[in-house]
This record gives C-alpha cells, structure tokens and sequence, in this order.
C-alpha cells in the first residue's frame, strides 16, 4: 500500500499533523461550555425571527453587499482573464487573491471608514484575482479549433465573441453563480469587523447571550443560500445587479484627508516617519519578525496542517452520507441537510460560535475548518459516488466504502484537499482576528494599536505565505496527477 | 491567387518527420482528391497548405471545427465574419439580420437540412454536424476549398450530392477521401499519399480503382 505516491503523500501530511498536534494549543477552557453548547442549540431549535428589525436589513444588506462585489469582481476578473498571459498580470493576482476578504476590510476601514465602498471593494478585489484565474484557465480549455477555421481578417472581438466566447459560456457561468453563493459568506462575515451585514447582528446578539436571535439569523442564512437555484434567475439578474447597490445602506461618508493621511504617513514604517532613516529600520523589522511574524506565522502553519488532515477525515467519513451506496433516501436525505449547513456555515461564524463555547484555543479553529471543508469536500467526493457504477455482486457495508469506493475517489479526494489547503491557509491567518494567535491575531492587534505600517508588513508577510502553499499544493497536485475544478 | 506552388512542405510529430519533404503544383482549376491509406499524411498535408495560403480557403477540417453552443445559422454564418463590422456581427449574435437569414436558409436548403436552422450543433447527428461544417465552407466562398474527408458520415446519395455542389461550388479544390470511387467521380487529379511523399499525380481519367488500390 505503501508504494503508492497518494498513500505515500497522505501519511506524511498525517504524520505533519500529529507532530503539529504536540505543540497546537488544543484545549477547552470555559467553565461549563456543554451548558452553553446545549444553550445555543436550544437557541437554534427555539429560534426568534422577530426580536428585532434589524434582521431583516442584515439580510438585505448581505445580498445586497455581495452582488455588487461579486459583479463588480467578475467584471474586473473577466478583463483580467484576457490579458491573464502576462506575468506581471499572473503575479498582481495572485496577490490580490490572497489577502483575505476581512484583511482588504480591515484595510479599507482605515481610510473609507464605514462607507460602503469598504464592504464591496473588500469582496471585489479578492474575487477579481480569483475570477482573473479560473476565467483564463476555462477561455484557455475552448477547442481551438472553429479559431483556426475563422476566415482571416476577422476582426479580434468578433472571433472571440464567435469561436471562444460561446464554447464556455456555460462554464463562466455556473462558476460565476457559484462564486455568488461564496460572496454571500464573504459578505456575510465582514459584518464582524462592524460593516451591517449578517455577522453584525449575530455578534451582537451573541455577547449579549441571545442564542434565539443568533438561531433565526442563521437559519434565515440557510435558507436564503439553499434557495438560491429558486431566486437567481438568468432573468433576474440584470435586475438584482442594477438594484443592490440601492440597498448597501448609507454608512459614514469618505473622509478624503484620512485616505490621504493613510498613504503618506499611517503605512509609512515608523522609523522612517520619524526620521530615523534606513538605520532605524532594521531594529523596527528585527522586533516585528521575532515578536509578531515568526510567532504568528509558527501558529498559522500548525495550525493549518492539522485542520487540513481533520477535513480530510472529516470528508472521508462524511460523504457516505450522501452517497446512494449506502442507506434509504431518508438517512440520504438528512445526510445532505447535515453536509449543506456544515459547508454553507463560513468557518469564520463556526469558528466563532465555537469559540464563544468553548473558550479561546486552537480547538474550536480546528473543528470549525474541518468541519466547513469537510461539509465541501465530503459533498463533491459523495457526489461523485453516486455516478460510480458498480459490478452486481460488489460487497455491501463497510467493504463496500473501503474497497470499492474509497480506491476509485481517493485521487480526487486528494485533489480537492491539496486546492483547499491554501484556503484553509487564508482562513486559519484570518482566524487570528477572533483571538487565536496565527498571523490575523497580529495583524488585528496592529492595527488596534495604530500601528498600520506593522500591519501591512503582517498582510503582506500572509499573502506571500498563501502564495507559497498555493505553489507547494499545485506543484503536489502536478506530480500526483491530480485534476479539479476550483471550490471557494 | 489560385493557382500556386508547394515546395518543401515539411511536417513532424515528436521528432518524427510525417510528410515530405514533399512538392505540389496546384493549378487554378484542378479539383484535387488526396488518396492514401489512413496515417499516409493526408490530414497533416491539407493542414500544411492551409497555412502555406495564409488561410485564404475554405476549410473543412477532419473534426468539423464547430461552436457546439451556437445554432446552425451562426456557425454557417462565421464563414463570413470577415465581410462585416465588429458591431454587424455582435448585433447578429443576438438577432440575425433577414437578408442573412434567407442566405444561409437558402444553402441549407440545398444540404437538405432546414428545419434545424435554431438547433445548437452540439445536439446534432454526426453526418448532421458534417453538413453543417460545410455549408459554411460553401458560404465562405473561398476561391480555393480544403477539405478532409467531407462525406465521411453521409450516406451514399447524400454523399454525391454534397460532393457535386462542392465540386461545382469552388473552381479549385484539394479534398482529402479515403472513398476512391468518389475521388474518381468528382475530382479532375487524384494525388496519392504514401509514407509522407507523393506517391502517384494523374488525371482522374487515366486512372481505374484498381490503380489506385495500390496504394492501400
């Protein structure tokens, strides 16, 4: 079994991950967190859509936050596409990319404030680099050739609008709609760092312990994305684009001297704001790296490695669930409802939940990343399953997962798991926002200090991290032979 | 520019030379069949004087070259995106214009296939999708016409009748059939392909299957 390279490359990443568990801080810290679990399930189970008005607008404004940032993303992506070739194009996205949705927050609130423009940019920019790429790679699959037999002298727009544009046209959109039901999430959690959307409102009622509130607004969450195939319309579409950004709310007007102050003195390292010239730097950078980058960077990677082998797990023991080899269409049924709220939960609100809990640890990251991907992967691989024709006599039951199907998904198991680390990387940096010391932690407490120029040099330090899983994780994928196609 | 020298056509795949170097005159004129048992070249060699004329041809490659998602009309009518503005053709995306509709319903007509005009070509027959490739060819209207295997999946009525407007529809033609008899029918030169190199050059008339089969 050993021979095999997929088997090989899961033990070492498995055994990564329990040497990581040794050093991780797994622990349970509140007093009674069963009582206070039991609490926010009775909460769920008894849950109150009327205590307040705001809920409602929370809603709106989530939809609302994420059309626009989702289109104005998918456009800028599109443009990006075309010229997606060049390098420096490749590269600029890939940086863009991978700064989280909450960091591009974070930044913007310094100088836009809480104006709208904050939530959307914050989705758009991210998403821009994101669509950049998949849109590329789906223009560069066309079958070249109807391109070739183009009479020549047809003009460029022409030949792509005829020849390349309808090939994958599909594919664009079902990715696009896709992304939408993401930017949903997105737009969702950038309620915590105090925009009005969905994650506002569950916060505050969280803190002041008003499990019922929280209850309805997630259950409201879940029904608004598992009816999305009911509400968004290709019809429609035109209509919800051109309407959201009526209903992103007013916020706070952009103060032009703070954007100013930003570029020329708030991101400006602090030795050279204050005159001490290149000689001040390096002490400034030394203190920045022991006491902040290296820590946070030290968390962020352990604990990454061990929520990416927990969600691999998790979706390798989850997608029976789904999958019609196994049980009634009862026990099915409910096993999709379960994978649905488990993936359209974003990690950031489970993690936060769980956190509320349980106490700050690296636990509830932990179970709150593997149960979010391993909802994702655990759905894709189930499904895949369930196309999976096999020999009459096959055996039922346990030799059935374990022989028969395990063996025939576990490629694309891999697969989807090695194009989520670098996800579940950006997601493990931003964590540190809610008290985990990974590199978010750092960049939070920066930034609470007004120490922008710190908390750039820790953004940047996170993107270039999530740039190399990114590189490490596609380079595994390349020498495995593994294909997919892009999850968010 | 019909008539036209090849000289020196060349061509290999992973380091293996396929065709040639290989030499062809081409008279404004000839209607040329290209013979050969299947792995001769042919495909490679239609494909070598597609680029040699810059394009300038009507071309019907051995897989269609069809926009699976368009209609019927829209891939018939990409045989003449080079006549019309950026904006004529993006308005005609969306809605044809009569006059084009009426064209390209017109040389469908003649194909013997109408009544598909709106359907996607990724839901058609094979020998569908094959008309298909070459009304555009037809309504491109190329001085020269480069073909691989045209009628490869129609039937044999269906089969004379595409190859008689091809014949009659371009003055000059270089089209690549395996069906011999066909060749002999329609075409005034036959070409024989064997192992990369010409391997026979006559007139139709002078040549019996039987000469032909030599080479198979």
């Amino acid at each position: 079994m050993f021979s095999s390279p997929t088997v090989r490359t899961s033990f070492i990443f498995l055994a990564i991950a329990l040497v990581g568990l040794l050093f991780a801080d797994i622990a349970i810290t509140a007093s009674n967190p069963w009582q206070d679990l039991g609490n926010f399930f009775l909460g769920i189970i008894t849950p109150n859509f009327f205590s307040s008005e705001g809920l409602m607008t929370a809603l709106l404004r989530t939809v609302a936050f994420a059309f626009v940032g989702v289109a104005l993303g998918s456009i800028a992506g599109f443009l990006l596409a075309l010229v997606y070739r060049s390098l420096p194009v490749r590269i600029f996205c890939a940086f863009i990319r991978a700064i989280h949705e909450l960091f591009w927050a974070l930044i913007f609130l310094q100088f836009f404030g809480f104006h709208p423009l904050t939530g959307v940019l914050a989705i758009a920019i991210p998403y821009a680099g994101i669509f950049a790429k998949v849109y590329s790679e789906i223009l560069e699959e066309v079958d070249p050739e109807p391109g070739r037999v183009l009479p020549p002298g047809t003009g460029n727009i022409t030949a792509f609008l005829y020849a390349r544009i309808p090939d994958c046209w599909v594919k664009i959109r079902t990715y696009t709609a896709y992304r939408l039901e993401c930017g949903l999430r997105s737009s969702a959690i950038l309620g915590f760092v105090g925009l009005p959307t969905l994650g506002f409102y569950l916060e505050a009622s969280f803190s002041q312990g008003l499990y019922s509130d929280a209850g309805a607004m997630l259950i409201l969450f879940y029904v608004l994305i598992a009816t999305m195939p009911l509400w968004v319309k290709p019809k429609l579409l035109p209509v919800y684009v051109l309407g959201a950004p009526f209903f992103l709310g007013e916020g706070l007007p952009i103060v032009w001297g703070n954007v100013q102050r930003f570029f020329t003195e708030d991101i400006v390292p602090a030795p050279l704001r204050n005159g001490e010239g290149l000689a001040g730097l390096t002490p400034w950078l030394n203190d920045l790296m022991i006491n902040q980058a290296v820590p946070g960077i030290w968390n962020t990677i352990v604990l990454t490695q061990i929520a990416l082998v927990a969600s691999g797990i998790l979706s390798l023991l989850a997608f029976p669930l789904i999958s019609n080899h196994f049980g009634g269409p009862l026990r099915r049924n409910a096993g999709h409802v379960v994978l649905v709220i488990a993936r359209s939960t974003p990690e950031y609100i489970l993690a936060y939940i769980l956190l509320q809990l349980w106490g700050p640890s690296m636990l509830p990251a932990v179970v709150a990343l593997a149960l979010h991907n391993g909802g994702i992967i655990g759905h894709l691989i189930g499904r895949q399953t369930n196309s999976l024709n096999l020999r009459a006599d096959a055996p039922t039951g346990f030799d059935r997962y374990s022989w028969e199907l395990v063996p025939r998904v576990y490629r694309s198991f891999l697969a989807f798991l090695f194009y989520r680390w670098e996800i579940i990387m950006r997601e493990t940096a931003i964590l540190g926002i809610l008290g985990i010391y990974t590199l978010g932690f750092y960049v939070d407490s920066a930034i609470q200090n007004i120490r922008f120029d710190r908390a750039m040099v820790l953004i940047l330090i996170t993107a270039l991290l999530n740039i190399g899983v990114d590189t490490i994780g596609r380079y595994i994928r390349r020498k495995l032979a593994l294909q997919t196609m892009p999850t968010c | 520019m019909t008539s036209f020298d090849l000289s020196g056509l060349t061509a290999s795949f992973s380091g293996k030379r396929v065709i040639g170097p290989l030499s062809l005159r081409i008279n404004t004129g000839d209607k040329v069949a290209l013979v050969g048992k299947s792995g001769a070249g042919k495909s490679t060699l239609i494909r070598l004087i597609h680029e040699r004329v810059n394009r300038d041809s009507s071309l019907i490659p051995q897989d269609l070259g069809l926009v699976n998602a368009l209609s019927v009309f829209h891939n018939v009518f990409m045989g003449q995106l080079d006549k019309h503005p950026t904006w004529y053709n993006t308005v005609t995306l969306a809605r044809p214009f009569s006059k084009d509709r009426n064209e390209v319903h017109t040389l469908l007509n003649t194909l013997g296939m109408t009544e598909k005009l709106w359907t996607p070509t990724a839901s058609l027959s094979g020998g569908q999708r094959q008309r298909v490739a070459i009304a555009r060819a037809l309504y491109r209207n190329a001085a020269v016409l480069l073909a691989d295997e045209p009628v490869s999946a129609l039937d044999g009525p269906m089969a004379n009748s595409v190859m008689t407007h091809l014949r009659d529809g371009f003055s000059t033609s270089i089209i690549a059939l395996h069906d011999v008899e066909l060749a002999l029918r329609y075409c005034t030169r036959i070409v024989g392909i064997q192992g990369g190199q010409v391997a026979l050059d006559q007139p139709s008339e002078n040549l019996t299957t039987s000469d032909i089969m030599s080479l198979y």
